[in-house]
């Protein structure tokens, strides 16, 4: 009888624990964004043009060369940032110059930003450059309707025509 | 700092106290460690379950998953439950019992390894939970991943940012799944190694609470998981991003966090928390008590020490003096807590010793047995002295990380303070009684509560006669008495229990002791 009462006690110390593991496993609700916003997401990963142009090498350098070293051309490793800018409804929103990865500085230069905007049309500019100096040379400029809850990306691919909106 | 803590471990066990009526021994809030394990075997077989019939494919992850809670007579509904409930619940006992451990002060001394070990435990265990949640493929999912890919992606460690990953649906291959399975069943075995480094330094490590406990808590655990079951928000969509979700909170309060703050912010809570655990052992003052000590000459090799020792600071070597034995203990400073626990396994600390110096084959300086015998004669005489010439005081050991047995003192009961009851050689009750004491009350830790793990458990099987060096038969047992109050009220409760059965006894007998 004694042990009846004790498991009777037992199940009753369970049942707040119990709740506790119920309620905070959903409880309460998270707003990621707040209702009527979008999410939008620059994210890139691009090989920029080489910060300085490759030289042809002269004759007297080839000869110095080992014969399977002798390429006709001297190329720098080292790549220009990737400078970037990110416009909404004509506001500057993002702006940053990223160098490339590596010790040479010859990877890939990354970014990644995220940013909450309200849902509707809005006037979306991204303009890039991916060489040492000059204006920039990558401009998408599109007018693009954000319903609630959409996840826009832009991204870089150059083998589809550069900046892209993704959804 | 220290007084703030100690008060608020005696908080704690004054909690636990109250269990103690319910649970007894078996009382949750000392199993805390053990039943960690318990939960992670838990979480272990239903994982290999849900494994079995888990798609690991973008487009099959989240309809398997569905169609794993809806197998028939809720079966499915009971392993995904016990499986999220379960890591939901390890998490949580995990972090009481760092909690208790550091209340109790034991993160510094000869136990610096057993924290240092689990440390690196709470890395693998949240790395192993929080990849189970990607495998649902659900919005939860989507938002998790994310969240900790752009957290893993401010140290710009990798090539690429993470993140990207889960940026389109054409970048988001089955393949990143099959990674997502092996981290999620290569790290939960990770943790499995670090937690038996984690217990390697004691003697029998409590890795299975009370078997009542570990019944309820599974059952506990079913009737939750099939009431209240666990359920998937809609599939993760790239395109979108949910706007609320029912996050589980116990894994995922870092989430809200990085982006209420920002990543960096996460990292340096993160790295900090860790850093200030593992200096932990550096920067806390432990108690420090010396080390047992080995007189060669009286060891005769029996290796009950060796057995006894909690922590192994006991080893076996071959005897100094040849003509003694072939082998006698060593003790490992290192690793000796200085509990004296061996001292009372060792068949030379008793106290009908007739030379009136002598020293036991193992004991801890300043707590020697012979001083312990002094300390017992004299507090019995003393006690003699102010009841009366005759005998009948009743002998309180208590221990000293246990219930203050001091204020129990006076009205023909001497109090003794051990620093463990597992230092009491067995032979000093039959002394104690033999000179008069009309009974003798052991008072130690509650159960799973003992100081130095072992030292209630080794002298409660001595008292019984189940372990060496046992009690004597011919002491009679209703005149030795354990307790494990958790309470002064309730020791003194016990106290006043014996003694009342003592003078029943005995006015039956015809002899009435001066109790």
């Amino acid at each position: 009888m004694k042990d009846l009462g004790r498991y009777v006690l037992q199940a009753v110390f369970y049942v707040p624990l119990m709740a506790i593991l119920a309620v905070f496993s959903r409880w309460p609700a998270f707003d990621v964004i707040q209702p009527g916003e979008a999410l939008v997401r620059l994210s890139i990963a691009h090989a920029a043009e080489r910060r300085h142009p490759c030289r042809e090498r002269t004759a007297e350098e080839l000869a110095k060369l080992p014969p399977n070293m002798r390429a006709a051309q001297d190329c720098p490793r080292e790549r220009a940032p990737v400078k970037i800018e990110f416009e909404v409804d004509g506001k500057l929103v993002y702006a940053a110059e990223v160098p490339p990865a590596g010790v040479q500085k010859d990877g890939l230069a990354t970014l990644y930003h995220r940013l909450v905007v309200p849902a509707g049309e809005h006037r979306v500019v991204v303009r890039m450059r991916d060489r040492a100096d000059g204006p920039f040379n990558h401009v998408k400029d599109e007018k693009l309707a954000l319903a609630p809850g959409d996840a826009l990306v832009v991204d870089f691919n150059a083998s589809r025509g550069g900046l892209e909106f993704r959804r | 700092m220290t007084g703030g803590r100690q008060r608020a471990y005696a908080a704690w066990c004054a909690l636990e106290a109250r269990l103690d009526g319910a649970f007894g021994a078996a009382n949750p809030l000392r199993h805390l460690g053990a039943l960690a394990f318990w939960l992670f075997w838990i979480v272990a077989v239903t994982g290999i379950w849900l494994y079995v019939f888990l798609d690991t494919s973008v487009a099959g992850a989240w309809r398997s998953v569905e169609a794993i809670s809806a197998q028939p007579l809720w079966f499915g509904r009971l392993v995904r439950g016990l499986h999220r409930y379960g890591s939901d619940a390890m998490l949580a006992a995990t972090l009481a019992h760092l909690a208790r451990e550091w209340l109790a002060g034991h993160a510094a001394g000869f136990r610096w390894f057993s924290w240092a070990s689990g440390v690196p435990l709470l890395v693998l265990l949240y790395a192993s939970g929080i990849g189970g949640f990607w495998l649902v493929w659900d919005e939860q999912a989507l938002y998790s991943v994310v969240a900790t890919a752009e957290w893993l992606d401010w140290t710009n460690l990798m090539p690429e940012p993470f993140a990207r990953n889960f940026t389109s649906r054409a970048q988001l291959v089955d393949r990143l799944f099959t990674l997502f399975i092996f981290r999620h069943i290569g790290i939960p075995l990770a943790l499995l190694a670090g937690m038996c480094v984690h217990v390697q330094r004691v003697v029998r490590p409590a890795t299975h609470p009370p078997r009542v406990l570990a019944i309820g808590s599974l059952a506990a655990l079913s009737v939750l998981s099939v009431v209240v079951p666990v359920q998937s928000a809609p599939p993760a969509d790239l395109g979108r991003v949910a706007q609320s979700l029912a996050l589980d909170w116990f894994w995922m309060s870092p989430h809200p966090l990085m982006y209420a703050t920002s990543p960096a912010a996460l990292w340096a809570l993160a790295l900090a928390a860790l850093a200030i655990l593992l200096a932990m052992p550096l920067v806390m003052r432990a108690r420090k008590l010396p080390p047992a000590v080995v007189s060669p000459a009286d060891c005769n090799g029996c290796g009950r020490c060796f057995v006894d020792c909690p922590y192994s600071a006991v080893e076996l070597v071959p005897h100094a003096m040849k003509a003694a034995a072939p082998r006698m203990a060593r003790v490992d400073p290192a690793l000796c807590a200085g509990c004296g626990i061996c001292a009372g396994a060792c068949p030379s600390s008793t106290p009908f010793r007739s030379l009136v110096q002598f020293a036991s084959g193992i004991d801890v300086p300043g707590r020697a047995v012979v001083a312990m015998r002094a300390e017992l004669e004299a507090a019995l005489e003393r006690t003699a002295g102010a009841v009366g010439s005759a005998p009948g005081a009743l002998v309180v050991y208590g221990c000293e990380s246990g219930v203050d047995v001091a204020p129990l003192a006076g009205d023909g009961v001497v109090t003794l303070k051990l620093l463990c009851v597992g230092m009491l050689p067995p032979s000093f009750v039959e002394f104690a009684v033999r000179r008069g004491a009309a009974g003798v009350l052991v008072a130690g830790c509650p159960g799973g509560a003992c100081d130095f793990r072992l030292g209630m458990q080794w002298t409660e099987e001595r008292l019984a006669g189940a372990r060496e060096p046992h009690l004597r038969a011919n002491v009679p047992r209703d005149r030795v008495r354990v307790s494990h109050a958790a309470t002064p009220g309730a020791l003194k409760a016990e106290l006043e229990g014996f003694r009342a059965e003592l003078v029943d006894t005995y006015q039956r007998g015809g002899v009435v002791p001066r109790v």
